[in-house]
């Protein structure tokens, strides 16, 4: 019998569609059902934030900067405080440092909540592990919402400090909210993670050879279920990390199922980094009395800051020459760059897994184009 | 992990004619980069890649500067001779002025690479290439052959900034539209016009606002 | 065996079904307008300008220094200065805001307004229910709609309203010993007219600026 052989199919999936978690496209070429070929398209939530970041003073691109990975804004605040912070050469009082490394851990419990939660939802499992998510990170935002005013958009940082102490109360709550977590992985972990159709959908899927994943500068839960031990809070130490016991979890099989076991690995981890930060908060000030708020001029340098944040290595490279807006204000998005192998990921993989592999990056659009 | 000095003395003993000279930061972060010649930016980078001690396995950040066209007033003195009739009789003699002289100093492009060892767990070590102007001699080798990472970030720089990779394998436009000019965040960059609605305008954006009311105002004028 | 992970995950799911009847902590969900969740005291929504006294023109903070125009990210702040003057707080005459609009539509709730604000006068809001249907007009606040009394500021945030009472009365105290300090000094002055070489040390007491 004669194999018939039949044109590729050309299918645009997005930049209207529920899977690609913002306004993404990907040009895919199928043949049958087996992708050959797929283009990521970005730029559909470009607005030049790093234009914006020249055009602004210093303490005016942070309100800009919650809008990154606007999931996770407290991250997106501290790596860059911590960049203009090494700019400028600023110290950072240690309650400050406590409360940063907890609202840090925070946020990356509730995106690693919300991105498992998506995850499943791109494979099917509509609604309810999305919304056993939620409900968790809805606490975390309760707890934002009194400690810095605002939900999603916190603006907590500044350089030399936090905006605002954290009361007594606040941190019982943190406490009471923390206390609980452990309970909701557990049901999450019974919800989930030994589902035959999960293990059958993700294992084995979108396999990310560790060489590969170092070359083309994957960070974040990506990398570790890839095998590599890179982690930034360990490597670099930066804020007070070297405090904390904690450890880096590592995925084997470097597939899907990997990524998703990993979130929810690190998620026990940073309950763990939460306890201890929680337990030793000292008192003090929260901001440096050396600090400025107004009229913030940096001597003229050039610095590149970066954390760990919940979807990898985010970074922020200023330039000063001693004005008061950056002359260049560059981000390095996490999400952005762990697309780059996204193509490599999908080959040879039926369609309906493009969804869930893209789901598996743990992309936020507001970050990806800027 | 090795300081720039000792780096740059390496690459130069590893590859001949590297032209490697340091960029030294004046800031408290105290970040030093080098500055690579582009003929031997390749040749560097595997070199920086493969190297046992360095092995600057990761290439977390790529990102382009725009660095335009500066005008410099400097003061210089100049000698000259001059002519002068002194009770009747011409002689020549030398006097000192101090002149303004206004010189160009010719921009250039920048592109930062930030590394790190992902094996060794040390960094940043700062690579910068320049390209010779800012309008028709913007090529500058590429670095995705070596690591993947800066396919997409360089594909940014080349969209955002305008410098063209040599060696990249897929260069077309990223964040703006394959039909978009210019490139936005160049320093000389000129906004569009389209201050429709501005009720809360001041200082730069006023003025644009204003214009922008005055040419809709004419247009309709000219219409009727 | 195949199939025990699907369901250990519906009893999971069973559980917390049947929870939501009996758990507030499983119901997390509140039936809004009809039901609201508690007010968190640290929200802020936007902006708004606050006074003191019955009279809202005449009570305004603002002294139209305009350094939240400058300050805002978005500059969504317009303000136009006055030609006369009026007495703030502690009775010193200052400019008002002739004009002062935010537009709402621009605003992102940074509040960096209210940091940098030097007189206490611009403050966050909790209001959130603004839908309009003027697209544009409806949602450029002048500066009627934004003032609002310092009573209502203290109903919002009652911890923030007390501390910035206590440091507005505190300047004000300042102000008027110096004051008095100042008017005692003249009044001796002139009595030292009779008698010079007045004593140098009835200096003001509380007047260290």
């Amino acid at each position: 019998m004669m194999e018939a052989e039949g044109d590729l199919l050309e299918v645009s999936m997005g930049p209207h569609h529920p899977s690609t978690h913002g306004v993404f496209r990907m040009d895919v070429a199928l043949d049958g059902e087996k992708v050959v070929r797929l283009k990521p398209v970005f730029g559909y939530l470009h607005r030049n934030h790093e234009k914006l970041g020249e055009d602004h003073s210093y303490l005016a691109s942070m309100p800009y900067t919650d809008r990154l990975d606007y999931i996770c804004s407290l991250t997106n605040n501290w790596a860059y405080a911590l960049a203009v912070e090494k700019l400028a050469g600023q110290a950072v009082p240690e309650r400050a440092e406590y409360l940063r490394v907890i609202t840090a851990e925070l946020t990356r419990v509730q995106n690693h909540a919300l991105s498992v939660g998506f995850l499943l939802q791109d494979m099917g499992a509509s609604g309810t592990p999305l919304m056993y998510g939620f409900r968790e990170r809805e606490k975390i935002l309760d707890l934002f919402e009194a400690l810095t005013g605002s939900r999603m958009m916190c603006n907590y940082m500044r350089f030399g400090g936090c905006r605002v102490d954290a009361t007594p109360e606040w941190l019982d709550a943190a406490r009471k909210v923390v206390r609980d977590l452990p309970g909701f992985v557990d049901e999450y972990e019974a919800l989930i993670c030994t589902n035959e159709i999960l293990m059958a959908r993700t294992q084995g899927v979108g396999i990310l050879r560790p060489e590969l994943a170092v070359s083309a500068g994957v960070t974040g839960p990506m990398l570790r279920a890839s095998g590599v031990n890179y982690d930034i809070r360990k490597v670099d130490r930066y804020g007070i990390y070297d405090r904390f016991n904690f450890k880096v979890p590592l995925g084997d099989h470097c597939d899907v199922y990997d990524r998703f076991m990993i979130r929810l690995l690190e998620l026990r981890e940073s309950i763990k980094i939460l306890e201890q930060a929680l337990k030793d908060i000292p008192g003090g000030p929260v901001m440096d009395p050396k600090a400025k708020i107004r009229n913030f001029r940096p001597k003229a340098g050039e610095a590149y800051g970066r954390i760990e944040a919940p979807k990898g290595e985010l970074g922020f490279y200023l330039i000063s020459d001693g004005g008061p807006n950056p002359y260049r204000y560059r981000v390095r998005p996490p999400s952005f760059v762990n697309l780059t192998i996204l193509e490599d990921m999908c080959l040879g993989h039926n369609v309906a897994d493009v969804v869930l592999i893209l789901g598996s990056v743990d992309i936020v659009l507001g970050e990806v184009d800027r | 992990m090795k300081t720039v000095e000792e780096i740059k003395a390496a690459i130069e003993a590893a590859v001949p004619g590297a032209g490697v000279e340091i960029v030294s930061n004046p800031g408290p972060s105290a970040q030093h980069s080098l500055l690579i010649a582009p003929e031997s930016a390749v040749a560097v980078a595997t070199f920086l890649r493969d190297h046992a001690e360095l092995a600057l396995d990761f290439l977390s950040n790529v990102t382009g500067v725009d660095w335009p066209d500066k005008e410099i007033a400097e003061k210089v003195k100049v000698t000259r001779t001059v002519t002068k009739t002194v009770e009747g009789v011409e002689q020549s003699a030398e006097e000192t002025v101090e002149e303004t002289r206004k010189r160009v100093e010719p921009g250039y492009l920048e592109v930062v690479y930030h590394f790190y060892s992902m094996a060794k767990k040390h960094g940043p070590v700062v690579l910068r290439m320049r390209t010779a102007n800012r309008t028709d001699k913007v090529q500058l080798p590429s670095m995705t052959p070596v690591w993947r990472s800066a396919e997409f970030q360089e594909r940014e720089v080349f969209d955002l900034f305008g410098v063209e990779f040599t060696g990249h394998p897929d260069l077309r436009r990223i964040l703006m539209w394959d039909g978009f000019k210019d490139h936005p965040m160049r320093r000389d960059y000129v906004e569009p016009d389209d201050y429709d609605y501005e009720p809360t305008a001041h200082d730069e954006v006023l003025k644009k606002a204003q214009a922008h009311q005055a040419a809709l105002a004419g247009q309709k004028g000219a219409g009727e | 065996m195949l199939g025990e992970g699907i369901l250990k995950g519906l009893a999971e799911t069973a559980r917390n079904f049947a929870g939501s009847y009996v758990s507030r902590e499983r119901l997390t969900t509140v039936q809004y307008p009809e039901e609201r969740v508690a007010p968190i005291e640290a929200a802020r929504v936007f902006p708004f300008l606050v006074y003191d006294g019955a009279d809202w023109e005449a009570g305004l903070r603002c002294v139209a220094c305009q350094i939240c125009e400058k300050e805002c990210p978005p500059k969504c702040i317009y303000i136009e200065k006055s030609k006369d003057k009026k007495p703030d707080y502690v009775g010193k005459l200052q400019i008002y805001p002739a004009r002062f609009d935010i537009d709402v539509s621009v605003c992102m709730s940074c509040q960096i307004c209210v940091e940098v604000c030097p007189f206490e006068a611009i403050k966050m809001d909790t209001e959130f229910e603004l839908a309009t249907d003027n697209r544009f007009g409806g949602l450029l606040h002048d500066r009627k709609q934004l003032a609002k009394s310092n009573e209502y500021f203290h109903t919002i945030h009652p911890t923030e309203a007390s501390e910035v009472d206590a440091r507005l009365a505190e300047e004000k105290a300042k102000v008027e010993a110096k004051a008095k300090a100042a008017a005692e000094a003249a009044a001796a002055k002139a009595a030292a007219g009779a008698a010079p070489a007045a004593t140098p040390g009835d200096k003001p007491a509380g007047g260290g600026e």
